[in-house]
């Protein structure tokens, strides 16, 4: 690592921290962002890196949700009571005991997704391409509809999180999901970036280029995807988490396994900086949220339409991103080597 | 849980009823994904959608005072140039790519589609009434509406219409010359970006009658296309391309096994169940060919 990223980074740090409050009016949006930056980043470990497309992470999302959620309840009151007194709040939260509830929510919301991506994982990984990509899509809205089906996390009329407590008002609400969420952020990009130096990584690499040469290499492949998929998910978990907090209502379909949105999102996010880079997806989830929160104010009820048509340009025009295309253009910067002469000798033949 | 349905036979044999006249139907819209994946090698995941804006079609006629049976005709007609438009615009863009870009090609038609038809037709659950009336059997135990049977005679007749029209038109032989090798029917003189059209042009179509049936049926509602998709998908991994007859038998299969989780599980887990079968079928094939060292291509 050299001077400059340092700068970079201590820069980026230093911005995070004073972020909400340059712009207090924000504050939400900014947490959304931090918790794209994370979603999108994760994915890309098993979709940009391994090469394995899934739609499937929602799931995991979905799951630190409402387990945060009722982790969250259930520690000082009686679940089933709660969601069925609905928006009518007859228990309320101390503070203390909503920030317990919290910290406990978040490890378990972080936690138990990853013992389920473990446990699922060496059945799912096995299958490859589109019926993988298939497969996690059908488990998302499997996920989805069944718990729409379950009396006790609120079935079809949702969950309420519990209300943030009355100290500071909704200034202090904004900062502090804002700084759990940058939190959550900042914690990925290091683990990340960590992962990304390691052996760990050309692993993963070798799987996406030729799985079964990697594996006559000597590669034990399932048990790397896997470790990848637990990593993914653990950070899906966690996002998933801080947002059922941020958002404060959850539903089944709409919020927490929301396929159609999350979990498009974050493959396309992904894709829109570029698979299988570090920065790639962070760039790509900036981007996209401007986008996305362009479309949401300007043309309120025809959203999903620019996000459809926005779909299907990125991904005919730009399947490679931006990353792809500045590495395309200016290899030198990525530190490739390019011999001067050779170059000139493949735009002479085109 | 409510396990009358195996203490009346009665239920049971409904429910079979139900569930072959409903899987004929879902074989139909699995034939034309099979025929796109064989020919274009690719993965429509917005052929539920294309099932509910062909069904919107019949509803439109019903609404406007024609009987919805003729959706049946009127509707795959529109519905093949609205698959053309499709294939222009999108499809041959990602037809030599990566099945993984159509399928997300196709998704973002999916929402696309799905949001303008909540825009046109509203979040409402509708269906056309054929006033058909009601078949009974077995003492009036089982009750068959006569739209079902309806359906699943028009099915199979546009299903047969298919399969003579593909083994004796030029057009067929040539769409089945470019599913078994592109290249080879090119040099042939094949002009395989009319077939590749044309394929999806006959897809979308199918999708239109099966769509104007489901109208009649069923009930229509434009977020129910994805269920339609996976169903199809199901279908054909489990029939495999080009196997017509196991892409009918799966088709029943499928329904069947909807109607008895419905009973079963009830109906709030009818659609989660679907999608459940789909990643339990994938697993289980993908155990099963692993013991030969392979993997699902």
């Amino acid at each position: 690592m050299n001077k400059n990223s340092w700068i970079l980074y201590i820069g980026i740090l230093v911005f995070g921290l004073v972020a909400p409050f340059i712009f207090p009016a924000f504050k939400v949006q900014l947490s959304i962002l931090c918790v794209l930056i994370v979603l999108a980043t994760t994915w890309n470990i098993q979709g940009g890196e391994m090469g394995y497309n899934s739609f499937g992470n929602i799931l995991f999302y979905g799951l630190g949700m409402y387990l945060c959620a009722s982790v969250q309840v259930g520690m000082f009151f009686p679940l089933a009571e709660w969601t069925e007194s609905g928006g009518e709040k007859t228990f309320v939260h101390t503070p203390s005991q909503f920030f317990q509830g919290m910290a406990a929510g978040l490890v378990v919301a972080a936690v138990v997704p990853t013992i389920v991506a473990g446990l699922i994982g060496y059945s799912i990984l096995g299958l490859r391409g589109h019926y993988f990509a298939i497969c996690t899509l059908g488990l998302g809205v499997a996920a989805g509809e069944i718990s729409g089906g379950i009396e006790i996390i609120g079935a079809g009329q949702g969950f309420t999180t519990p209300p943030f407590p009355n100290i500071g008002g909704l200034e202090a609400r904004g900062e502090f999901f804002y700084f759990l969420s940058f939190g959550a952020l900042v914690l990925t990009f290091i683990a990340v970036r960590a992962i990304y130096t390691t052996r760990f990584r050309l692993i993963l690499n070798a799987i996406r280029d030729n799985e079964d040469k990697a594996e006559a290499m000597g590669i034990e492949t399932m048990k790397y995807k896997i470790s990848g998929w637990m990593i993914s998910a653990f950070f899906c978990g966690l996002a998933g988490g801080i947002m059922g907090g941020l958002v404060g209502y959850i539903d089944s379909t709409d919020v927490a396994f929301d396929g159609r949105e999350m979990g498009v999102f974050m493959v396309l996010m992904a894709i829109l900086g570029g698979k299988g880079t570090l920065w790639g997806p962070i760039i790509g989830a900036t981007l996209f949220h401007f986008f996305k929160e362009g479309f949401w104010t300007f043309f309120l009820g025809w959203q999903y339409v620019a996000l459809g048509v926005l779909i299907v340009v990125i991904v005919i025009y730009f399947p490679e991103g931006l990353m792809g295309w500045l590495r395309e253009k200016y290899p030198e910067r990525f530190g490739e080597v390019v011999d001067e002469a050779d170059r000139k000798a493949q735009v002479e033949l085109k | 849980m409510d396990f009358l349905v195996f203490q009346y036979p009665m239920i049971t044999i409904q429910a079979c009823l139900d569930g072959l006249l409903l899987g004929i139907l879902f074989a139909l819209i699995a034939y034309g994904m099979a025929l796109q994946w064989g020919v274009m090698n690719i993965i429509n995941i917005a052929q539920g959608d294309l099932v509910i804006l062909g069904g919107y079609i019949a509803y439109f006629m019903y609404l406007y005072g024609i009987h919805p049976a003729w959706g049946v005709i009127v509707s795959p007609i529109i519905m093949y140039f609205v698959g053309i438009a499709i294939y222009k615009l999108v499809i041959n863009k990602v037809v030599d790519r990566d099945l993984f870009i159509s399928i997300l090609a196709t998704f973002g038609i999916s929402i696309l589609f799905m949001q303008l038809m909540n825009f046109a037709f509203g979040a409402d659950v509708v269906l056309a009434n054929s006033g058909y009336g009601t078949t009974m059997l077995f003492d009036n135990n089982v009750v068959l509406p006569n739209s079902k049977i309806f359906s699943a005679f028009i099915s199979i007749v546009f299903a047969i219409c298919l399969v003579v029209y593909m083994k004796r038109s030029k057009l067929g032989r040539a769409i089945r010359a470019t599913a078994q090798n592109a290249r080879a029917a090119k040099i042939l003189g094949v002009d395989t970006e009319k077939v590749y059209a044309a394929t999806f042009g006959i897809n979308a179509a199918l999708c239109g009658v099966a769509g104007a049936l489901i109208s009649i049926t069923f009930t229509i509602h434009p977020y129910m296309g994805l269920p339609y998709t996976i169903r199809s998908f199901m279908i054909v991994i489990v029939a495999g391309l080009g196997n017509l007859p196991g892409v009918a038998m799966s088709g029943m299969g499928l329904g069947i096994f909807e109607e008895f989780a419905d009973y079963i599980l009830g109906t709030e887990f009818r659609i989660g169940s679907v999608f459940l079968l789909l990643v339990l079928i994938l697993v289980y094939r993908r155990f099963k060919l692993s013991r030969k060292r392979e993997y699902l291509k």
